[in-house]
């Protein structure tokens, strides 16, 4: 019994649901949300290193044992992935209480964000399919609350598409968990690691996995990213920060998840369609965050590079390369929470989306401008910063599978990433300033708050990456070995 | 207070839905206690005791019947969420798992020898939570035509 491992998802609920009764009062919609997802940060924290003194924590609804009732699994891969969320979104949720939207403020802004990362959160701990899914969908009519908040034309255009792009591909999960119910007879996801593994995974099993590739590619944006570019931009900035940093990343863990613990017989198969799909969205990002001059989609094609990346360490499929994905997978929650707050900011204060129709804002904003360049160097992959030794690993793992074409395609992408944040960095905040000193917009130190926190926090995660280690060690362990995950989730009690 | 005059008579409608709401919602909450151990349950009953207010709205129109029924559906939906998973929450304290139940046999004055269960709790919270979403939705739809 581990009640602890229900907080993650309870703590957002209950905290959004009751903010409902405080519609008209934005100050304690404000700090309610934010302290009740740091007190959720806080308990994963303590989690994660409980799970890696004593392994895999297990709770059981109600006290029905697997695979009767709903089972939450903790391992470390799920509670890193939790408590970065939890952290990310508080500082999210800070800025958004800064910039102080009072229209969205006023139609529950709050409550969807909470519960948004409520449904994140249950996503990564929920142990069977069906919640899975379940989970997936409390995520997503939050996002569709969210999309639509503030009822701009642009809004509900892009809004439309999502929520029937999102509609069809939730269709094509039930599907495929009908599929493998009727197979399988069990949706428990150890129990069908067991019987996947006994089976042998012939031909049908490989048929049903790729069903759930294409679901959770969707998803998390890999090749089928056409509906992300347009979604992304017509946010306002902090729900925007919030959904680049945790939404697609679902999709990247439920990817990671089923092609390392269900469907790992057949690499040959899947893994390598998988090789492929990277390949793809890691070209069509590339040429997106250079092709465009709207900052805005430039940030968003930069979600599915990092998306493309990720995926040549599960590609690789080894314990290097996996490593390599979790510490990038933690690095890109962070880091495109930052990107999306300073994309944000910077059109807050000048109204210009182009990057060409700006310069000199360094000398206005100083400080903002140096967090810029430093969230610039740490998207790139540059030491000391958080993204290098991700990058680092992934490439090692897909080198060490001999895959080299995609160890070179991911590297390459990394130049034009870097080269579209620096182009947005030397073309807006070098040069001559615009606008003088006297005229410029004030910008609140508040907003600022949260992105300081998160430029120290990429920074003191490349610094101190070793104080990651043993967790990330311990997460890819338990993702190369099914057989600590299915122990953990059906006998750990 | 009718919005619209010329609209039909619809004196037998109105004459049937007083009489048949009653029978609605006693229906309604048969089939919420009736949960327990036969068909029936909180979101079933939930949807029942939704229709009786839909009707009413049906019947009369949207401004008498928020005279008459001065709720706001959406805070009764956030009522129930809050019911439910607080119930789920309530089974720590005693040291179990969460959403564990737990029943007793007690004694009541009239009932005799009554089973009283904390599932009624979690329940009560879905048939909130039900009615809440169903009637804001309708009227939301309504507004918009």
């Amino acid at each position: 019994m581990n009640n602890i491992l229900v907080f993650p998802m309870v703590i957002p609920i209950i905290a959004g649901v009751s903010l409902l009764f405080f519609r008209s009062y934005p100050s304690i919609q404000r700090w309610s949300s934010f302290i009740s997802l740091l007190v959720v940060f806080f308990i994963s924290i303590g989690s994660l290193e409980a799970i890696r003194r004593n392994g895999i924590m297990r709770l059981d609804f109600g006290g029905w044992a697997p695979p009767y009732g709903i089972t939450f699994v903790g391992d470390s891969f799920a509670m890193l992935l939790v408590s970065t969320a939890s952290l990310v979104s508080a500082l999210c949720v800070l800025y958004a209480a800064f910039a102080g939207d009072k229209k969205r403020e006023g139609a529950f802004q709050y409550p969807f964000m909470l519960l948004l990362v409520a449904g994140v959160n249950g996503a990564f701990l929920t142990g069977d399919l069906f919640n899975l899914f379940v989970c997936f969908e409390i995520m997503l009519l939050a996002s569709y609350g969210l999309m639509t908040l503030g009822g701009e034309k642009k809004q509900l255009t892009e809004g439309i598409k999502y929520v029937l792009i999102n509609i069809l591909s939730s269709w094509f999960f039930l599907l495929g968990i009908a599929y493998i119910y009727g197979t399988l007879g069990t949706l428990n996801l150890a129990q069908l690691s067991q019987r996947i593994a006994e089976a042998g995974q012939p031909p049908m099993l490989t048929t049903i996995s790729i069903l759930f590739l294409v679901v959770f590619s969707l998803k998390a944006g890999l090749v089928l990213y056409f509906w992300l570019p347009g979604s992304y931009s017509v946010l306002p900035t902090a729900i925007s920060a919030l959904f680049a940093a945790l939404l697609t990343k679902v999709g990247v863990y439920a990817l990671i998840r089923t092609f390392t613990l269900l469907f790992y017989h057949e690499p040959g198969i899947t893994h390598t369609i998988i090789g492929w799909m990277a390949l793809i969205t890691l070209v069509g990002g590339s040429i997106g965050v250079i092709a465009f001059v709207d900052i805005r989609k430039v940030a968003a094609y930069n979600v599915v590079v990092a998306i493309g990346f990720i995926l040549v360490g599960l590609a690789a499929n080894n314990e290097i390369g996996i490593q390599g994905s979790i510490y990038y997978l933690v690095h890109d929650i962070v880091i495109k929470a930052l990107i999306f707050l300073l994309i944000g900011t910077i059109i807050y204060l000048t109204g210009i989306y182009r990057l060409d129709r700006m310069s000199g804002l360094i000398t206005n904003y100083p400080l903002l401008g140096w967090i810029f360049l430093l969230a610039a160097l740490s998207l790139g992959g540059v030491p000391p910063f958080s993204g290098f030794v991700g990058k680092l690993m992934v490439g090692q793992g897909s080198i060490t599978a001999g895959q080299y074409f995609l160890a070179f395609a991911a590297f390459a992408s990394s130049l034009f990433v870097l080269y579209s944040v620096i182009r947005i960095f030397l073309n807006m905040f070098w040069g001559q300033p615009m606008v003088g000193k006297l005229k410029q917009v004030h910008l609140p130190f508040g907003m600022m708050v949260p992105l300081i926190f998160l430029a120290v926090i990429t920074t003191a995660l490349g610094f101190g990456m070793n104080a990651l280690t043993p967790y990330v060690a311990d997460a890819s362990n338990v993702l190369m070995n099914p057989e600590i995950y299915i122990e953990g989730a059906l006998e750990n009690e | 207070m009718r919005e619209n005059d010329t609209r039909e008579n619809d004196v037998i409608l109105q004459t049937v839905s007083k009489i048949a709401v009653f029978i609605i919602l006693t229906f309604g909450m048969y089939l919420f206690l009736s949960g327990h151990h036969n068909p029936g349950g909180g979101f079933i009953g939930g949807l029942t005791l939704a229709s009786a207010v839909i009707l009413l709205y049906i019947t009369f129109d949207l401004e008498t019947v928020n005279k008459g029924i001065p709720i706001d559906f959406k805070m009764v939906a956030a009522a129930g969420v809050l019911l439910s998973t607080l119930s789920g929450l309530g089974a720590l304290l005693f040291g179990a798992n969460f959403l564990s139940q737990s029943f007793a046999y007690f004694d009541l004055p009239l009932l005799g020898e009554t089973e009283l269960t904390t599932v009624v709790l979690f329940e009560s919270g879905v048939a909130l939570g039900v009615v809440g979403v169903v009637v804001t939705i309708l009227i939301n739809i309504s507004e918009d035509v």
